[in-house]
């Protein structure tokens, strides 16, 4: 019994309000080593340069944002804060995920739809998601999450639009979820 | 004596490998909860599982709490940690079209690496498609580099807009999330779905 509870236990989750507490020791942990918080999306974006810098240098010397981004991340965008601590999550994501038997190749989705169409959602999507992080300068992680927790209007907003508009769509794409 | 960066307490590889660290706790952190499954994470818009709304407010409060109380102890200045800009309208902007990528994807950036750091397929579909979003942003930057750099209004905090102390802010948004943290549970069991 003890040990079918301890199985049962181990594929479960954290409890929220723990993950959630735990979650901001180690923002307050940015903030304090880096003076920063988390981010996510700022290294997709210093990958991507990297890759445009060497496939396609003459386009990069000319075009106005690697011109920028050049000037404001230097000539390595790579050796960045955010790439260093991407690397970290993927590394945290699979150690909790092997600990708790959850490593699993598999394309998640409800059983009402094709895994063809969750795949084609989740590609448009990520597109999207790309896209708005660039514009509103950081996602989830980077203007939401840790612009709320140092106060910022900035942050605010990038939480209200975010969570606003994905309730207000829901209806729309209820049928990849419900 | 925080931020350790800025204060030079600490060298700029240290604080590259203590990135790393700050990274696998994220990850360990997120994953853990459940931000893993794009399910979970697209269960609060539909109320079955309001685990991120918990998780996020529950860390944003954390972290709120926690640089105030360093602040007050002389642990932090305040004044060197990083705060975002706030350009009014990108800012509302690009979070209207991650809320779609969000409902559409299931996913946002960092929980997609999480998602795909234990196989999730879909997850990796979706961070294919962050590069092509980020990408198409950069290609097209002039198109709307005007409304990108558009309504700058500086490095604003939110209390000072409302004009409220840090602590009294935050003591709202403590009130607020525990009450959305009250409809939650109400919601999750009022429309339960299925572990798939």
């Amino acid at each position: 019994m003890a040990i079918q509870e301890q199985i049962l236990k181990k594929t479960k989750y954290l409890n929220p309000y723990l993950g959630g507490v735990l979650l901001g020791l180690v923002l307050l942990a940015a903030n304090f080593v880096s003076g920063r918080g988390l981010g996510a999306s700022g290294a997709i974006k210093s990958t991507l340069v990297t890759v445009v810098n060497a496939v396609a240098p003459n386009h990069a010397e000319n075009a106005k944002f690697y011109q920028e981004e050049a000037i404001s991340h230097g000539e390595k965008p790579l050796k960045s804060w955010l790439v260093f601590e991407m690397m970290g999550v993927v590394v945290g994501g699979f150690l909790s995920g092997s600990l708790a038997g959850r490593l699993k190749l598999k394309v998640e989705h409800s059983p009402k739809i094709t895994s063809k169409r969750r795949l084609a959602f989740a590609l448009a999507g990520g597109i999207l998601f790309g896209f708005g992080s660039q514009l509103g300068r950081g996602c989830t992680s980077g203007s939401a999450l840790s612009g709320m927790a140092v106060i910022s209007l900035g942050g605010f907003i990038s939480m209200a639009a975010i969570f606003g508009t994905a309730f207000a769509l829901a209806y729309f794409f209820r049928k990849n979820w419900i | 004596m925080g931020p350790l960066i800025t204060y030079e307490l600490i060298s700029q590889d240290t604080n590259f490998l203590l990135a790393f660290i700050i990274g696998i706790g994220f990850g360990f952190v997120l994953e853990s909860s459940g931000f893993s499954s794009s399910r979970k994470l697209a269960g609060i818009f539909y109320g079955y599982d309001a685990v991120v709304l918990k998780v996020f407010f529950t860390a944003a409060i954390t972290a709120m709490l926690g640089l105030l109380f360093f602040s007050l102890f002389d642990w932090i200045d305040l004044d060197l940690v990083y705060v975002n800009p706030t350009y009014l309208y990108s800012a509302i902007g690009g979070g209207v079209i991650m809320g779609a990528g969000f409902i559409m994807g299931g996913y946002c950036p960092g929980t997609s690496f999480c998602g795909a750091s234990i196989g999730k397929i879909d997850a990796f579909v979706f961070i294919f498609g962050l590069f092509i979003g980020v990408l198409l942003f950069s290609e097209g930057y002039p198109l709307w580099e005007k409304f990108f750099n558009a309504q700058f209004l500086g490095y604003p905090k939110i209390s000072t807009v409302l004009g409220l102390s840090d602590g009294i802010f935050a003591f709202g948004v403590i009130l607020v999330a525990l009450g959305m943290f009250w409809v939650a549970d109400w919601a999750e069991k009022k429309f339960p779905q299925p572990e798939y």
